[in-house]
């Protein structure tokens, strides 16, 4: 490549990069403008004025500190439980035989083609006859239902490639398969379990349809509602929704940013989509 | 718990669309068959919802593919700055779907939302102020642009991956016997993408159909259901009307039809490569 091409390709991947920012930039930018309705919306790119004022306000009103509290509590309870169950089940899978194996596994791979949202209708039907609907823990329930089939999946490939010989040894020593669970498959599966987990806790931090269709009772909403249910009550308010927004994103992103050189490779043998 | 939450309810949808459903609880909920079923296929809207659907996998799904690929290429061939790049264009994929939603439902509001600014006051490309969000086929578009702009990140990664596995030798072979950087891409990258290829049309298929937050968010389907897609219109018959039976019969439509595509693609991108 010549130095001009090379220079071509730098030049179009950071527009590129620039039209993929610019939305989420433009967010930046409203919310750190001191108070702005949507009719006098900002056309530049670029604050006129720097205040903090809207994250403050955001923060402090409207049960925001509550319902990011739920947030985290559903969505630190579904990464535990799930990456836990799922490890435990792909583990059984990669190296146990046992009667109807294939047919467990088969169900585990059809609902991974399933549509998740297709499953509302009778998932809110069980889900009242049990009595969990308006309830964090329902919420934790179908979390960790939803991500447990993904998970198993992709625990059971990490774990069918580790050599079998370090658990034969522990078998050997007199270990039982508990302990070569606990102190062989798990240290070395750590690379998997954390990208499990970190998008376990994306999934169940960042999702709506289900919260909105089984929460009917304010106190109990998590982020995603509460953002969405502020805009259409406030029309207006854009730099608050928007700092609001940033809140709820930013400890996400930044976790992504932050571990990403350990994730990417994960996320890309496995193929997770957020 | 799994079993209870996501394979019961998909035996429970089935038995659910071909009754009458009742929501009250003791009172009974007759077997109908294939009633509600045959109520969709003459229902006006369920077809504009399945245009509506169709189109947008039609649009993103081909947009992210391209771009994707594009950017990844682009990414594979650089070594200062990729990763700072590569984060740049993932951010919008671990972005939550709610928050972009509203990002751009502001960007593409009526009046003097950033898109009327710059595309008229700035660029003078449009006479005058768009109302995008209430016209059917610009509130289309704009909810295709965000899927494909939210999209891009991920196919990018799974493409750089790919990327990654090709043996460099292979390439600088073809180069040596004369190969042309176009020669080589068509013959050696492209067939050598296919799993990648594969693997990221499926998803994404299963993901256009799956369309149901930004649409909710940014239209509600509206004007007069004329942007409706498939899981809006099913989530307005179950939570709103509360016909849980009709809103059974759409979703389980709409997995066949997912189901039936992703075994087309299968079929035909699992032939050998033509030699």
């Amino acid at each position: 490549m010549s130095a001009l091409e090379r220079l071509l390709l730098y030049a179009a991947l950071g527009v590129g990069a620039g039209l993929a920012v610019i939305p989420l930039w433009y967010m930046v930018t409203v919310a750190l403008q001191p108070k702005i309705f949507i009719l006098e919306a900002p056309s530049s790119l670029l604050p006129s004025a720097i205040t903090l004022d809207n994250f403050v306000k955001a923060w402090t009103e409207n049960d925001f500190q509550r319902y990011f509290i739920n947030s985290l509590v559903v969505a630190l309870a579904t990464t535990a439980l799930s990456t836990a169950l799922s490890a435990m089940a792909a583990y059984g899978f990669a190296r146990y035989r046992f009667r109807g194996k294939e047919i467990l596994f088969g169900v585990v791979l059809v609902s991974l083609m399933v549509p998740a949202i297709m499953l509302i209708i009778p998932q809110f039907i069980v889900a009242k006859s049990l009595g969990t609907l308006n309830s964090l823990q329902g919420l934790v329930v179908v979390y960790v239902a939803l991500s447990f089939a993904l998970n198993t999946f992709l625990l059971r490939g990490f774990m069918e490639e580790l050599p079998r010989e370090l658990e034969e040894a522990i078998f050997v020593d007199g270990g039982t398969p508990l302990t070569a669970f606990r102190h062989v498959v798990l240290p070395l599966a750590q690379p998997a379990l954390a990208t499990v987990a970190v998008f376990t806790f994306l999934f169940s931090w960042d999702e709506f349809t289900w919260a909105l269709t089984s929460l009917n009772r304010q106190e109990l909403r998590t982020l995603p509602i509460a953002i969405a249910t502020f805009q259409s009550a406030h029309q207006t308010e854009w730099s608050l929704v928007f700092a609001a927004s940033l809140i709820a994103v930013v400890p996400v992103i930044a976790a992504f940013v932050l571990g990403q050189r350990f994730f990417i490779r994960g996320l890309a043998s496995s193929g997770v989509k957020g | 718990m799994f079993l209870a939450f996501n394979t019961y309810p998909l035996v429970k949808a089935l038995d659910i669309s071909v009754r009458d459903w009742s929501v009250l609880p003791d009172a009974p909920s007759p077997f109908v068959g294939i009633k509600h079923y045959r109520e969709a296929l003459e229902d006006p809207i369920f077809w504009v919802a399945l245009r509506n659907t169709g189109l947008y996998a039609l649009v993103t799904v081909p947009g992210q593919v391209a771009l994707g690929l594009l950017v990844a290429l682009g990414l594979n061939q650089i070594t200062r700055l990729r990763t700072l790049l590569r984060t740049l264009y993932y951010l919008p994929v671990v972005t939550s779907w709610v928050v972009v939603s509203l990002v751009f439902k502001f960007i593409f509001a009526g009046d003097a939302g950033l898109a009327n600014v710059l595309l008229r006051d700035r660029l003078g490309v449009i006479p005058e102020y768009v109302s995008w969000l209430t016209q059917p086929v610009t509130a289309l578009l704009v909810v295709m642009l965000l899927g494909t702009w939210k999209g891009i990140g991920w196919t990018m990664i799974i493409f750089l991956a790919g990327l990654q596995g090709i043996p460099h030798e292979l390439l600088e072979a073809a180069a040596l016997d004369g190969a042309g950087r176009w020669q080589r891409f068509r013959h050696i990258t492209l067939p050598l993408l296919r799993p990648a290829t594969l693997f990221v049309l499926v998803m994404l298929l299963i993901g256009a159909f799956n369309v149901f937050i930004s649409i909710y968010l940014l239209t509600g389907g509206k004007p007069l259901h004329q942007t409706e897609v498939l899981l809006t219109y099913m989530y307005q018959q179950a939570f709103d009307f509360l016909e849980f039976s009709y809103g059974a019969a759409i979703s389980y439509m709409l997995a066949a039809i997912v189901f039936a595509l992703s075994l087309v693609q299968l079929r035909v991108l699992r032939r050998p490569a033509l030699a």
